[in-house]
């Protein structure tokens, strides 16, 4: 290869050129230099250490999620020990500071129903007595707030009747004095009237009632709320749409934002848990750009984790059910909660422990936790 | 926020001459692929020089992408905060931690176990993709030695944990041709460790304590000496500030800061070896995952706790752009006849793919029929009417599964039960109520459906 051929075929490959002390003889030398890629020869910078200021990249939003408070105490008319606020969130999760912090309810139910054993184990006492089931919940776990499940209403298993239900409220609003969530059956022509009855049975104690959606009566549900002051959870089925839509009739038939709480449907950790984490994060996303019909807390069926085998299955192969079963509601808990959900129904005391202490870690006000970042010497 | 880039800024700098040879039938397609991060520029022959480095420009992730390790592992690469913007691309890269003062047997064993770790799940295979070394001791040569060690048995990326610069140094002359992620350069040792990341070119992690103005520091100074491959390291603290640090680190590359903008990296191990346990580890490993780790490192082992870990990785990387329903009709499994069994599920696409698995590994000949729920699953759906006696009714209808077998008898899911007896009623087949789980279908069809 000639010399010019091989300065030719350099030049092809080059970034920059830099000639010194060279002698072309040629006849004729044609270079063509196209100017964009003629750059200042770069000087190499000597290594040096300059302090860079950092500006934390806060967005300012325009809108907020309203707060809806639940249970009422003496003072409100009720007769619950405390009561909680969900929502109220001004930021997406850990942008700056939001004022409440995730609540959990326990789920009781009104009838036996079927458990893994990781979570039956702490309920064996008490599955055919709901009453004392929401006390254990309490008195040893600790809960500050239950979910009285009326599924014994559905007329394909007991179908007992709506009085019979209310009674079961009752009961319970008799137990425990925490602030409690009503829930059906899931059966959209029984639930209208059972959660009708449930809602007058308890009447001012603001309860959360378990749920109101498109396929079912809503008006009667959500009228029985306005009536015996209750809030009211708005179901929809990872559908930003139609939560819109429901959310207009609740407000339509006198419901407020601070009355209502949004469900969007979970699903569980491994088996469509991607779809409700971005549900939630669009949700609460348009609602803090200012989207009225989505600015209300959001609540999470966080219990359905258990519907995934790796949490229900005992195989031995997949390691301590006992460890595996109840991380799995956690971290379907710990990772909605990061896409802005706020309030989480949940079943397994050991689940729900693990979550709530992560969640008290991590909105701490301390700054030091560990002090030793050492950890490569640990 | 960053200025979304459109089809018509790419097409500018692209031939125009639609010659197909990449594969799209137009340069403006070629374009929108390239955005969606489809295609790549060295799929189109023509590009020009100067146009194939503006579109290089104008194409760069938001998040600079690193690529370290003997098996090559990339991080970073990423676009969008939130997924459904668009999507997330590389998945958080998980390292598993052992260290110079480990006995021998433990440290074979935890080498074994990262080389061999494989899972299936959903018809992805789930695997583990680097090991930590630590400098435990502090003391150089026993690094040394540990490092060589692990290096003879295992080609997965390594990345060298010390904070001693002479221990680097020893490690990276050993193996500092299979590209290891070196840990870390910091306030004090930024020059030094920045001279073996260009002297090995290696990439370089910068650790600086929850203190970002220090850690953008480090990073520039880095980057005055000619690095580009830099990961961060905002220190792991289980505490409110580590997960705000990472979404301010995330935010910021979203913003265009050019020296922030690099793979963020998470230690759940410090968790656990701070007086922690496994249960608290992989927690902090989620909630890093769901922020923006793009790198993180582990010390528990256990199957129960690597099982949600990896789940919710897959989980999280599943591209939203794919279509959450499947096609509603008659699926045939193996060869089926008119005596094979007929199943039933939804057109959720993860329903169906769960099942449809199932189905194969059992290996029954049967006949599926995918309902259209709306793309809802099972259990959801049965709440909200989608499956429902009447649609099934319809479904049997319509896809003429009456005229492939001879039976008239179908299973439905588990927890589809409640509408067993209506749906008996309706359509006039023996209606039989399957597992709970599609795990035990298998099981079902030997028992329950055959007796």
């Amino acid at each position: 290869m000639t010399d010019i051929s091989r300065l030719i075929e350099a030049l092809k490959q080059a970034e920059q050129i830099e000639m010194e002390g060279i002698k072309v003889v040629a006849d004729e030398l044609e270079l063509t230099v196209s100017p964009l890629s003629v750059l200042p020869a770069v000087k190499k910078v000597a290594p040096e250490y300059s302090v860079q200021t950092f500006e934390k990249p806060l967005v300012k939003y325009r809108g907020e999620v309203s707060p809806v408070r639940l249970g009422n105490t003496k003072a409100e008319g009720g007769t619950r020990n405390h009561s909680i606020t969900v929502g109220g969130d001004k930021t997406m999760p850990f942008e700056s500071e939001n004022p409440s912090k995730p609540a959990v309810a326990f789920d009781v139910f009104d009838m036996k129903i079927p458990l893994p054993s990781p979570v039956r184990m702490h309920f064996e006492e008490v599955l055919e007595d709901p009453a004392e089931w929401a006390k254990l919940c309490v008195d040893k776990y600790g809960a500050d707030m239950v979910t009285i499940h009326l599924i014994s209403t559905d007329p394909g298993i007991k179908d007992t009747t709506a009085r019979e239900a209310a009674k079961t409220v009752e009961d319970v609003l008799q137990a425990v004095k925490v602030p409690m969530i009503i829930g059906g059956s899931g059966n959209p022509d029984k639930d209208p009237e059972v959660l009708k009855k449930a809602a007058e049975a308890a009447q001012g104690e603001r309860c959360l009632i378990n749920s109101v959606s498109m396929n079912l009566d809503y008006k009667k549900i959500g009228s029985a709320c306005l009536d015996n002051g209750h809030a009211v959870l708005s179901w929809t089925q990872l559908d930003i749409n139609n939560q819109k839509t429901l959310n207009k009739h609740l407000f339509s038939i006198g419901l407020k934002k601070e009355d209502i709480i949004m469900d969007p449907t979970t699903a569980p950790l491994g088996y469509g848990l991607e779809f409700s984490f971005s549900t939630m994060e669009r949700i609460r996303l348009a609602a803090l750009k200012g989207d009225d019909d989505l600015q209300m807390p959001i609540a999470s069926g966080t219990t359905n984790a258990w519907g995934a085998r790796e949490a229900w299955m005992k195989a031995p192969e997949w390691g301590d059910w006992e460890k595996r079963g109840p991380l799995w509601e956690a971290v379907t808990a710990m990772s909605l909660w990061l896409a802005g959900c706020n309030l989480f129904m949940m079943i397994c005391p050991t689940s729900i422990e693990l979550f709530k202490s992560m969640v008290d870690v991590l909105s701490s006000d301390k700054k030091e936790i560990t002090d030793d970042m050492n950890w490569i010497g640990l | 926020m960053r200025k979304k880039v459109g089809s018509l800024d790419i097409y500018k700098y692209l031939p125009k001459i639609n010659c197909k040879k990449c594969g799209e039938k137009t340069c403006m397609a070629f374009g929108s692929q390239l955005i969606e991060r489809k295609v790549e520029l060295k799929d189109c022959p023509h590009l020009k020089r100067e146009s194939l480095k503006s579109l290089e420009e104008i194409l760069a992730p938001a998040v600079r992408e690193v690529v370290f390790g003997e098996l090559p592992v990339s991080i970073g690469g990423e676009e969008v905060l939130y997924r459904h913007e668009l999507t997330y691309f590389n998945q958080t890269a998980i390292a598993i931690d052992i260290h110079d003062e480990m006995g021998k047997e433990e440290l074979s064993k935890r080498i074994k176990f990262v080389n061999n770790f494989s899972h299936e799940r959903i018809g992805e295979t789930l695997t583990l993709q680097a090991i930590a070394i630590r400098n435990r001791s502090g003391d150089a040569a026993k690094f040394e030695k540990c490092v060589e060690e692990t290096a003879k048995r295992t080609k997965k990326a390594l990345i060298l944990c010390s904070w001693n610069f002479e221990a680097l140094n020893k490690a990276l002359e050993i193996i500092g041709h299979k590209k290891p992620l070196i840990y870390a350069a910091t306030k004090d040792t930024w020059k030094e460790v920045g001279g073996l990341a260009v002297k090995y070119n290696c990439p370089v992690a910068v650790f600086a304590d929850n203190d970002i103005s220090e850690l953008k520091s480090v990073v520039n100074a880095l980057q005055r000496m000619g690095i580009d491959d830099i990961v961060v390291d905002p220190g792991s603290r289980l505490g409110p500030c580590t997960l705000q640090l990472f979404v301010m680190l995330r935010r910021s590359a979203m913003d265009e800061d050019k020296v922030l903008n690099r793979p963020i990296l998470g230690v759940p191990a410090a968790v656990y070896l701070q007086g922690g346990n496994g249960l608290k580890e992989a927690m902090a490993a989620s909630l890093m995952m769901a922020k923006y780790a793009d790198l993180i490192i582990l010390h528990n082992i256990e199957i129960w706790a690597l099982l949600p870990i990896l789940t919710l990785r897959q989980n999280l990387y599943t591209d939203p752009r794919r279509p959450v329903r499947v096609e509603a009709g008659i699926k045939e499994f193996g060869s089926p006849d008119e005596n094979s069994p007929v199943l039933l599920t939804t057109n959720f696409a993860l329903t169906y793919y769960t099942v449809a698995s199932d189905i194969e590994s059992a290996k029954v000949d049967c006949y599926l029929i995918v309902l259209d729920t709306d793309g809802i699953g099972v259990e959801a759906a049965v709440a909200g009417r989608q499956l429902s006696a009447s649609r099934v009714k319809k479904a049997i209808d319509e896809t003429g599964i009456g005229k492939k077998v001879r039976h008239k008898k179908m299973a439905i899911p588990g927890l589809a039960a409640r509408i067993s007896g209506e749906l008996e009623q309706l359509c006039g087949w023996k209606i039989l109520i399957g597992p709970n789980d599609s795990s035990d279908i298998g099981k079902f069809i030997e028992g329950r459906w055959k007796a």
